[in-house]
């Protein structure tokens, strides 16, 4: 999952630099990515994970890193395999 | 009082369009944004990005402090006389009510590639 979504970051976060110098836990904000790229982002991720971020979930912590990206990840999954 | 501002790149919302098409217009905009932003030539993104960085710069007058809110919950109306006006609903107007901010202004410029928005809450 780490691979996709540092994929989907490379190609909408605009980061200053190339998303795979960032360790999972560094803040993609701080990397450069502004308001609006985060929006790209999640609409990527949600093209790709087949998912859908419900209203709670549209705060910025949830875009702020790879790991809280792919831990958000796993609870849309999670959910939608219980449905 | 409570101020809020943001900054877009028109560049980023052209893109967004392109990629994503009319789930990100849906996503972000109202119907009547979408309307409001869209001439004979088509959607402009010029104006779609002065609506972004409004809603933007209302999120940050409400301070939602790790509550999400759809940005469609805050949707930048246009006068007849040409100015804007900010409607809030959903979780963006229990934010302003549970903060007691009744009155929100806004204004909104859009020039050589970038968009801008200044809020302030009262």
């Amino acid at each position: 999952m780490d691979d996709d979504i540092r994929r989907i970051i490379r190609e909408h976060g605009l980061l200053r630099d190339d998303v795979g110098v960032l360790a999972r836990d560094d803040d993609l904000y701080e990397a450069g990515m502004s308001s609006h790229a985060s929006v790209a982002v999640m609409l990527g991720l949600e093209e790709h994970f087949d998912v859908e971020f419900p209203e709670r979930m549209l705060e910025p912590s949830v875009f702020a890193s790879i790991s809280a990206i792919a831990v958000a990840i796993a609870e849309l999954r999670a959910g939608q395999a219980v449905r | 009082m409570r101020v809020g501002v943001d900054l877009v790149s028109v560049q980023e919302v052209r893109e967004s369009i392109d990629s994503f098409g009319e789930r990100y217009l849906s996503r972000i905009y109202t119907q009547r944004e979408v309307r409001d932003c869209t001439t004979a030539a088509g959607i402009d993104p010029e104006r779609l990005a002065a609506r972004f960085a409004a809603k933007e710069a209302a999120l940050k007058a409400l301070r939602p402090n790790g509550h999400g809110v759809r940005l469609t919950a805050i949707e930048v109306r246009r006068a007849a006389g040409g100015w804007v006006d900010l409607a809030l609903s959903g979780r963006a107007a229990e934010l302003a009510a549970g903060a007691g901010l009744s009155d929100l202004a806004l204004s909104i410029a859009h020039e050589h590639g970038f968009a801008c928005a200044v809020v302030v809450a009262s």
